[in-house]
């Protein structure tokens, strides 16, 4: 008896986008949104109600094991089902403060969903994060104050950076009654859910709306278009605060050293994503279009061209499709949306004339695990515009400015993963900075776990 | 091809599914599509002196996502004149003159019963049904449920109207009271040529948590009402055999009611004695259509068994419905866990290790849970807990060559009879230390 189960087939819920290459350049905010409809469009009271019925309510649930916050998935079902909709999402945000950016953008199919035990019998799993965002949307739309902060303790803590990690560990250190002051580079909160998310996960005003949501709940103030940049300024932080948490991602897209590289027409997938979400149907896509990358930012940014409107875009990775860091399903996605697939070549240079006409590419082939230039097989995709797509540089030349700050071989700021203290001890993190670039939920997950880590390290101090 | 027809003390139709008296055989229009649909009987709608109703009527369980696992209402016997409701009677028997109209009546002096009898003999109706069962309204004012808790009222009753009565007469039971063959045995001594049962139990459905009134709520306030539907078949099914195996009742033909949906149910009446089914709510849920099910289900079950007619299996359950006291002591299941279909849940774990007898592990590193053999009482629970079909089976383990029951045991004094007696079943039987509850407290 007993034994292992198989691994779970992942099932993924019907993408509501459109067949193979069809989108038109959008030229209104209106077909811009069409383009990118919602992949997880938000559930009527019906639609919960029928699918929270279906939740068995297991025992030591997989699904709640497999999210990287923990939340009580089982019982948020219940309660959704029961009526109980705000206590689904108390249930939702006591595990995770971006509950509902969460129930949008995770890649739920390699996380709950994909855990949930309806897998083994071929039924489709609970749409988890669909029910989620039911219970969170509610209370969001509605203002519910379902938390106060907690009475003040007479400590401060700056906190660098307001993406996902960041406001999660101001949110946790506001309930403890920590003094929060952020300080953001740019002028929106939640970083790259709100700049670097493929616009058919969530809009602009999904992301927003949480984020004012918690802040006028939890009463954190964030300096926008404040970056920290100098030693000084650090100096000045570590004096007036208590301690100091960096939530500062990962930064611009890595330079590949391709000749014809600064050219224009050559950008870089977080930039040319990022103006995407800020611009919207107001961004030229050319015709012709060639992303560099076999990552999900690669697939991302190859999607969005095409759902932009460009003709032919062309995904070119140097290795096999096997070999591709992206998740299957989202290269299943960039395909439904029209993007071809290109395997086994390398670029070598940007052809220009004046604009630029195409990539040089060598094709490859791997050998015992390693990677061959085939002889004599250089050819030309011709395109009008070229999308990086080869990883995030680290935040090495800034982390350098702070005392003691270790990083590892990787770039990654090192810590401890009981508290997310650093090696400069006023200092603690979480977020891409110290996982190196995971998701919004890993981001959740860290900066509350650090909040606690400060709170243990000011207590015992 | 099996001959579904069946002559139910005298009321002959072709077919044993008939729709209960209830909204659905409010108006002739009603039972014309009715018939027209498959139903092979209808009771009318009650009869007597019309009624005024409130609005609103009803009230459901819904379990989870299940629309009307029960089904509550507080509506009296008919609104309608009488002298329409005759004409109609009158017009459906002309299209369809093979099929059961049974007219149900409920009036109160002896004067009513024999005018009102003589009226729907004259309509052409096929049979009588006597409704002494209504739980709500038509109680408060002597008649219904007041009639049939009263075992002598209820014969008195039985005899006035076998007296004016030309056609067969059903009586029908309600199942407010403690033991149902009282008002069984009553209405046979009085001389009822068929009984039917059940008709609804009293229940309150529901409070509304704003106004602070059961459902439905009429103007802020609420009343109790009837229960049927899905949720009160067994409560059905049980009163049905404790007639059908009634030495003195047993002989008179019963007509079952009670939460009946499907084929399934339908035989499972059958089984308990039933010779003809009525069913109210699964036809105002989904409509008239819902006999088809049935009608092939039944077919496609006396061609599997090989049986004729109806009659070839009505009853053919009851030897086997026993009491407790001769149940095989001996018998032995045990679970068993078909780790291939399993997927993992662990209700099964959780359902024995805090409702029953703590006989399923769970080891690290596997989320299939495992039968300790030597715990298990074989109660059932994680079988019926699991939610795949077929994954936990109930495996026999004694060899069948042994039994004993209370009975005998009593009889040969080997039962326990003090508070810490040796022969207790559970003697010896493992449970954990109270200490071990505390393990699986989490930090
Ligand atoms: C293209 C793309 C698509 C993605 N899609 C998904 C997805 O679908 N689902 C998902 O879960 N995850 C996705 N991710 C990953 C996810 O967005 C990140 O893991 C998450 O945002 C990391 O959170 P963070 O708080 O660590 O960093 P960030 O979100 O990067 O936030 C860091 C913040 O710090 C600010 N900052 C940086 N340096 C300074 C400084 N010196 N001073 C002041 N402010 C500073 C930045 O402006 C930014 O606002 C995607 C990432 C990318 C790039
Ligand atoms: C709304 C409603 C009205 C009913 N009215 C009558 C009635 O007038 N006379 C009667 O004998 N039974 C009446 N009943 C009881 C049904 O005939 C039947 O006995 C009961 O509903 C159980 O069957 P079911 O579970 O198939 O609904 C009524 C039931 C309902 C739901
Ligand atoms: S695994 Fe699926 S069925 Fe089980 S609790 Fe989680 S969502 Fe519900
Ligand atoms: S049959 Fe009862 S005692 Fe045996 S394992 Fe199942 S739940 Fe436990
Ligand atoms: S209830 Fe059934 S499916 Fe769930 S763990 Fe037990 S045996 Fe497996």
């Amino acid at each position: 008896m007993g034994g292992e189960i198989p691994r779970p087939i992942f099932y993924f819920s019907k993408l509501k986008s459109k067949p193979l290459a069809e989108y038109k350049k959008p030229t209104s905010e209106q077909e811009y949104l069409e383009n990118f409809a919602q992949k997880k469009p938000l559930m009527n009271p019906t639609e919960a109600y029928y699918e929270s019925s279906r939740c068995l309510f297991c025992y030591d649930a997989p699904c709640m094991n497999a999210c990287p916050t923990g939340i009580d998935i089982p019982l948020f079902i219940k309660q959704i089902n029961t009526g109980n909709v705000e206590g689904a999402a108390k249930t939702i945000f006591d595990s995770n403060w971006l509950g509902n950016a969460c129930g949008k953008v995770c890649p739920t199919g390699v996380l709950c969903e994909g855990a949930c035990v309806y897998n083994h019998q071929d039924v489709p799993p609970l749409q988890i994060g669909r029910l989620q965002n039911f219970a969170t949307e509610e209370v969001i739309r509605k203002g519910s104050k379902l938390y106060e902060p907690g009475p003040a303790n007479g400590r401060k803590v700056a906190i660098i950076g307001a993406g996902p990690a960041g406001i999660a560990c101001a949110c946790e250190l506001r309930i403890m009654g920590y003094q929060v002051d952020i300080f953001e580079a740019k002028e929106k909160p939640s970083g790259l859910t709100v700049y670097g998310v493929a616009p058919y996960k969530i809009t602009n005003e999904e992301v927003l709306d949480e984020m004012e949501y918690l802040q006028n709940m939890m009463g954190y103030d964030v300096h926008y278009n404040s970056p920290i940049t100098t030693k000084k300024q650090l100096k000045s932080l570590e004096r007036k605060y208590d301690a100091i948490f960096l939530g500062v991602g990962l930064g611009p897209t890595a330079a590949l050293s391709l000749t014809g590289e600064k050219k224009d027409g050559v950008v870089g997938a977080v930039e040319f994503i990022e103006e995407l979400r800020m611009e919207k149907h107001k961004v030229e896509v050319p015709k012709n279009v060639v992303v560099i990358g076999g990552g999900n930012t690669a697939m991302d940014a190859a999607s969005e061209s095409a759902r932009m409107g460009a003709e032919n875009v062309y995904l070119c990775y140097r290795r096999s499709k096997e070999d591709m860091g992206a998740y299957g399903f989202e290269y299943d996605l960039a395909v439904k949306s029209g993007v071809k697939g290109v395997f086994n070549v390398q670029p070598l240079a940007i052809m220009s004339r004046g604009k630029i006409t195409g990539v040089k590419f060598i094709r490859t082939e791997s050998k015992g695990g390693k990677l061959h230039y085939i002889e004599g097989s250089e050819y030309v995709i011709p395109c009008d515009m070229v999308i990086k797509a080869t990883g995030q540089a680290k935040m090495g030349p800034f982390l350098s400015k702070i005392d003691g700050l270790e990083l590892d071989n990787k770039n990654r700021i090192k810590v401890n993963l009981e508290n997310y203290q650093t090696t400069h001890p006023q200092y603690f993190a979480g977020g891409d900075a110290v996982n190196g670039g995971a998701e919004v939920v890993n981001g959740a997950y860290e900066g509350k776990m650090a909040a606690k880590g400060i709170e243990n390290w000011l207590n015992n101090r | 091809m099996p001959d579904l027809s069946i002559n139910f003390a005298g009321i002959k139709s072709p077919n044993p599914f008939w729709l209960a008296s209830a909204p659905p055989t409010n108006s002739g229009y009603q039972v014309m599509k009715a018939f027209d649909a498959g139903w092979g009987g209808a009771v009318w709608k009650t009869l007597g002196i019309p009624v005024i109703n409130v609005s609103s009527r009803y009230g459901a369980i819904n379990y989870r996502d299940t629309r009307i696992a029960g089904f509550n209402n507080i509506e009296l016997i008919t609104d309608r004149p009488l002298a329409d409701n005759l004409k109609e009677i009158e017009e459906v028997k002309k299209y369809f003159p093979d099929h059961a109209v049974i007219a149900s009546l409920m009036v109160e002096t002896r004067e009513q019963w024999i005018q009102i009898i003589k009226d729907v003999e004259n309509a052409g109706a096929d049979g009588i049904e006597l409704n002494f069962g209504c739980p709500h309204g038509m109680c408060e004012r002597g008649m219904g449920s007041a009639v049939g808790q009263e075992p002598s009222v209820l014969k008195t009753i039985v005899e006035w109207v076998m007296d004016a009565a030309n056609i067969p007469v059903i009586t029908k039971l309600t199942p407010n009271i403690s033991d149902i063959t009282d008002p069984g045995l009553a209405a046979v001594q009085g001389g009822t040529d068929a009984i039917s049962l059940i008709n609804t139990i009293k229940s309150i459905v529901g409070i509304d948590l704003d106004s602070y009134a059961p459902y439905p709520v009429v103007d802020g306030k609420g009343t109790n009402g009837g229960y049927c539907g899905p949720a009160v078949k067994p409560i059905a099914m049980h009163m049905l055999r404790e007639l059908a195996q009634h030495q003195k009742i047993k002989d008179t033909p019963i007509s079952g009611i009670g939460g009946i949906e499907n084929w399934r149910d339908v035989v499972e009446f059958i089984l308990l004695g039933a010779s003809s089914v009525q069913v109210c709510t699964a036809a105002m849920h989904y409509g008239f259509g819902i006999v088809r099910e049935m009608e092939t289900g039944l077919i496609k079950f006396m061609n599997d068994k090989g049986y004729d007619t109806i009659y070839d299996f009505v009853g053919k359950a009851l030897p086997n419905v026993t009491e407790w006291k001769h149940l095989n002591l001996k018998h032995k299941v045990v679970a068993e866990i078909n780790a291939d279909k399993c997927i993992g849940c662990q209700l099964c774990y959780i359902a024995c290790d805090d409702g029953a007898h703590q006989a399923i592990r769970i080891t690290e590193g596997t989320r299939v849970p495992e039968i300790i053999d030597e715990n298990c009482v074989g109660c059932n629970l994680c079988s019926l807990v699991c939610p795949v079909e077929e994954c936990i089976t109930m495996d026999k383990r004694d060899d069948g060559k042994q039994h004993v029951t209370w009975a005998e045991r009593t009889d040969a004094g080997t039962i326990p009879t003090t508070f810490n007696d040796d022969l207790a079943g559970g003697k010896g039987h493992f449970v954990p230390s109270v200490k071990d509850a505390l393990k699986h407290r989490k930090s």
